[in-house]
């Protein structure tokens, strides 16, 4: 499964846009890849690549031909199973391997967690990289003040705090102890669930 | 149904190159420049350490061959100066492997011509000329040093290789390089050659002598050759030399081309011996340029992408 380990270089010629590599130490995904060829000169790839601990993007030329360390880096569908406090723990359903998540792969994602979401994990190096939750959680509103009718200073929301102790803007119609859906990509109500 | 087998081409781009290619011969007519034909295929090439050839293998006579598809016309046009032709030019299709993007096809036209007593500066006023035939006026022109400068801040022939690799780093070439040439490729098309020609043509002319490809040496600015480049909008659309008529020299610069790819991995490039037999017999003092057929259509049909000047280019998906 470890597809990194049997090929530890990648040439520029297999550049394309999702491919892991280290760059100085870090591993980058290539978002943009260009290649740039003087009718007489020698040909470059300039490269967009993101890193994959914190998101910022860089440019780097590459001369074509050279290779690059490849990332021991690869995507999985894990569910998650538990926090211990310190860390969140994963399960690949299909071998049962466990994975621990700390505090900064799982970022913004923890609070959408209740368990048995599955969730994308990028493991690096075998361990949790970045966790990503589902694109839709359904959650139940453990915390919302009675909503007011006619308060349209609010925008016609209130806050809501939902069973993971996330905090959602929900419509004024919308009561405790509801079930309601959210858009992890925006943090954003999308509708209730009915039962 | 699939619209797939239609040309990449729009009907109005497709009479457009019809329009250019005619006014083309136009203009070499009216000035007495002679069309030529030469093939496509030769058993020898031109090295070049950034430029792949296409190979393939015939069965002529009972025996197997092997043939380069030409990358440019140059080295059978010389062949035809050195026989004795005056002003020529030639249209063709050229041939380079592993080249494809939005600026590139491993197939493509390129007009070539050739003028026996002139220097670079005096085909630059004859591209100059064909630009206005087209609707491209007032093309200017600068020096590789002055725009160097100008967008980097650094001489290109002088500063010390240093400067070139901690100014190269801080612009993102991954990899150090001890390769003065290579510093200088890279930050001329990082930092350079995107702002060229944005307003009118451009001809930039004196390249550094490490980049003189088939041009002679400069005689009156130390270490420069006298190559000339031509962009549009940021695009390389021409390359001129006063052609480099030393044979010795020619063959040391070929040779060196050659250690260059046995370096990088590539194959060596035979070189072809006609061609040096006619170095050596005399090629008479000229200049000759070369321009992309699509890259000039893609100026003129303000198309982004060379495919869509292109009737079925490869395509990379």
């Amino acid at each position: 499964m470890h597809t990194g380990l049997d090929m530890a270089n990648y040439s520029t010629n297999e550049f394309k846009n999702g491919l892991k590599m280290m760059i100085d130490g870090d591993p980058f995904s290539i978002v943009e890849n260009d290649i740039v060829k003087p009718g007489k000169g020698q040909a470059f790839n300039r490269v967009k690549l993101r890193n994959l601990k914190n998101g910022r993007v860089i440019e780097r030329t590459f001369k074509s031909g050279d290779s690059v360390e490849a990332a021991d880096v690869m995507d999985l569908e894990l569910q998650y199973l538990y926090s211990d406090g310190d860390m969140w723990h994963f399960m690949d359903t299909n071998s049962y391997e466990q994975y621990e998540a700390d505090e900064k792969a799982m970022s913004e994602s923890a609070q959408w967690l209740k368990g048995e979401e599955m969730c994308e994990v990028t493991l690096w190096n075998g361990a949790p990289l970045t966790v990503m939750p589902p694109n839709f959680v359904e959650l139940q509103i453990s915390e919302s003040d009675p909503g007011v009718r006619g308060d349209t200073a609010s925008g016609g929301t209130k806050p809501a705090t939902l069973e993971t102790g996330a905090v959602v803007k929900v419509p004024l119609f919308v009561e405790q102890g509801e079930i309601i859906k959210v858009d992890t990509r925006t943090a954003e109500y999308v509708s209730r669930v009915k039962d | 149904m699939s619209k797939q087998w239609q040309p990449c081409a729009g009907q109005d781009v497709i009479q457009l190159r019809s329009d250019l290619l005619g006014k083309i011969r136009n203009f070499m007519n009216e000035r007495q420049i002679m069309e030529v034909d030469t093939p496509a295929l030769n058993l020898g090439s031109i090295p070049d350490s950034n430029i792949d050839s296409v190979s393939t293998s015939l069965s002529l006579l009972g025996s197997k061959q092997s043939f380069y598809l030409h990358t440019s016309p140059e080295a059978y046009m010389k062949r035809l100066l050195a026989s004795g032709c005056d002003s020529i030019y030639q249209i063709s299709k050229v041939y380079r492997d592993a080249e494809i993007g939005r600026l590139h096809q491993p197939e493509f036209s390129m007009l070539e011509w050739y003028r026996p007593e002139f220097d670079h500066h005096s085909l630059m006023d004859e591209v100059k000329a064909l630009l206005s035939t087209l609707g491209l006026d007032n093309a200017e022109r600068n020096s590789y040093e002055n725009s160097f400068m100008h967008y980097l801040d650094v001489n290109p022939h002088t500063a010390p290789l240093s400067d070139l690799q901690s100014l190269a780093g801080n612009l993102g070439l991954h990899e150090e390089s001890d390769d003065r040439s290579l510093l200088l490729e890279f930050l001329f098309s990082h930092s350079v050659s995107p702002n060229l020609g944005q307003d009118r043509p451009l001809f930039l002319y004196d390249y550094p002598e490490c980049q003189a490809a088939l041009a002679r040496l400069s005689d009156t600015t130390p270490l420069t050759s006298e190559r000339f480049e031509l962009f549009i909008q940021g695009m390389e659309i021409a390359n001129g030399y006063h052609e480099l008529c030393d044979v010795n020299e020619q063959r040391e610069r070929f040779e060196n081309e050659n250690r260059r790819r046995i370096q990088n991995g590539k194959a060596e490039i035979r070189i072809d011996e006609y061609f040096m037999n006619a170095l050596q017999a005399g090629l008479p003092k000229c200049a000759g340029v070369a321009i992309g057929i699509e890259r000039l259509l893609m100026v003129l049909s303000g198309k982004q992408h060379i495919n869509d000047v292109m009737t079925f280019p490869i395509k990379n998906d």
